[in-house]
């Protein structure tokens, strides 16, 4: 038993690096990802292709692609150019990534929940006057924000989970603690039932939280 | 390194070794029968789960939650990582490969995923549905059969598309056990040319075009089936 909880302890050490790199990567996927989806609803055609053609390739793509290519990929190709180029921490490049990946998928949840407010909304909103970017400003993503909420949570989790891929680009997050402690001590039982109880201790509440507030959300509109 | 010299690189490993060495047949091949391997295995035991956890017995539904919980909760690499360490322990005489545990690693995965599109697909179907033909004298079953599961399959069968793509994505994380799927072809690759950034764009490439492909397709039996509908 004893054993079992020290491959517990070992995981939990890579807690903070893991949650670190999934709460910074989630803000620039979130302001990435406004930024693309307000891209796919102007009138310029080249913005919408572009952010198409940007979400598409990263959601067609494994992470772990996307992964290899920033943190091995920029330098090679940086120092092929002469400038000497590395990467002070490996966790930069794997930060860059997350929120990059995460972003294509953030862009679609917005957009869609930009789509579910009522068009009378905007109707109305640009009727008293307001100026579409206002109403976009003051009406509209207020009421998308709560469809989104749920959507933009459940990516959190997501994000937390896809983050063990980035023990194969150098960052040592809970995955790499188990499997470095598994390859010094041989208990692999342990240590990967550590690393999961250490993941499940940062998913499963935060998608029980996530589950209370759509319902919750479920009975207000159902007591309209 | 110019555009136009990794431009170069890339067509070159991409005739040498993916069309001259065959390697593209290979790893799109084993890609594409791990996902399908998945999600078709993934779907029946998805089935079981769902309606385990929708019947009346409470200790069912509680292994059935814990199981979908845990499956859901972590990464699927460390479900690889675990599948790969003690299948071979549980079938001892049955000598598995390492594709084979991999396999089962992710149809577990999948079934837990599958278990909740199917349930929420039959969740969505509108109540009255249920009521109506309980009212007009159906059983249970026949309700269900032949009522509330051919509406849930509307909404079911966009989803399941959606989940073969995520694990064809997700496939990517075998080539860690070395089985010849597509991202197992990068180690091969580069240990023989060293040439790391091309051999991924090419591989990206070739993901993209799977992925995009099937996305489309899904695109296409989504519409027919509403225009059906």
């Amino acid at each position: 038993m004893d054993v079992y909880i020290k491959g517990f302890l070992i995981a939990c050490q890579g807690i903070p690096t893991t949650v670190w790199v999934s709460l910074i990567a989630i803000v620039i996927g979130a302001a990435f990802g406004l930024l693309l989806a307000l891209c796919s609803q102007t009138k310029s055609k080249i913005l919408q292709v572009l952010a198409k053609i940007y979400v598409d390739v990263v959601r067609g793509t494994p992470m772990l692609v996307q992964a290899l290519i920033m943190a091995y990929g920029v330098p090679w190709l940086l120092q092929s150019w002469g400038t000497g180029f590395k990467w002070a921490n490996l966790v930069i490049p794997a930060i860059i990534v997350c929120g990059c990946n995460s972003a294509a998928y953030m862009s679609e949840i917005i957009r869609s929940g930009i789509q579910a407010v009522d068009k009378g909304q905007m109707e109305a909103a640009r009727s008293l006057g307001m100026s579409h970017g206002m109403a976009m400003k003051l009406i509209i993503i207020p009421q998308a924000i709560r469809v989104i909420l749920p959507a933009f949570a459940n990516e959190f989790v997501t994000l937390i989970k896809e983050t063990s891929v980035l023990g194969y680009v150098g960052v040592i997050e809970i995955l790499r603690r188990g499997q470095l402690w598994n390859a010094s001590s041989f208990e692999t039982f342990p240590a990967y039932i550590g690393v999961a109880l250490a993941y499940m201790i940062l998913t499963i509440p935060l998608s029980k939280i996530i589950n209370g507030y759509e319902r919750k959300m479920a009975r207000r509109e159902s007591a309209r | 390194m110019t555009l136009g010299s990794i431009l170069h690189d890339m067509w070159d490993i991409f005739v040498k070794f993916y069309i001259g060495e065959g390697l593209l047949v290979t790893g799109v091949g084993y890609t594409l029968l791990l996902s399908a391997i998945a999600v078709f295995f993934g779907t029946i035991l998805g089935s079981l789960l769902a309606v385990g956890k929708m019947s009346r017995i409470k200790p069912l539904q509680y292994i059935i939650t814990a199981f979908v919980e845990i499956m859901r909760g972590t990464p699927a690499l460390l479900q690889l990582y675990i599948a790969y360490f003690i299948v071979p322990m549980m079938l001892t005489n049955l000598n598995p490969t390492p594709i084979a545990c991999v396999a089962i690693g992710l149809t577990l995965n999948s079934a837990a995923y599958v278990s909740e599109i199917i349930r929420s697909g039959i969740n969505a179907v509108d109540k009255g549905q249920t009521e109506a033909a309980r009212a007009l004298g159906l059983t249970s079953r026949t309700t269900m059969t032949k009522v509330v599961m051919p509406q849930a399959v509307r909404n079911i069968l966009p989803a399941l598309g959606n989940e073969f793509i995520t694990i064809i994505k997700e496939t990517s994380l075998a080539s860690n056990f070395f089985v010849g799927e597509l991202m197992t072809t990068y180690a091969i690759i580069k240990g023989v040319t060293f040439n790391t950034v091309p051999t991924l764009i090419d591989i990206g490439i070739i993901y993209f075009v799977m992925t995009f492909t099937l996305s489309k397709l899904i695109g296409v039996a989504e519409r027919r089936m509403k225009a059906g509908a």
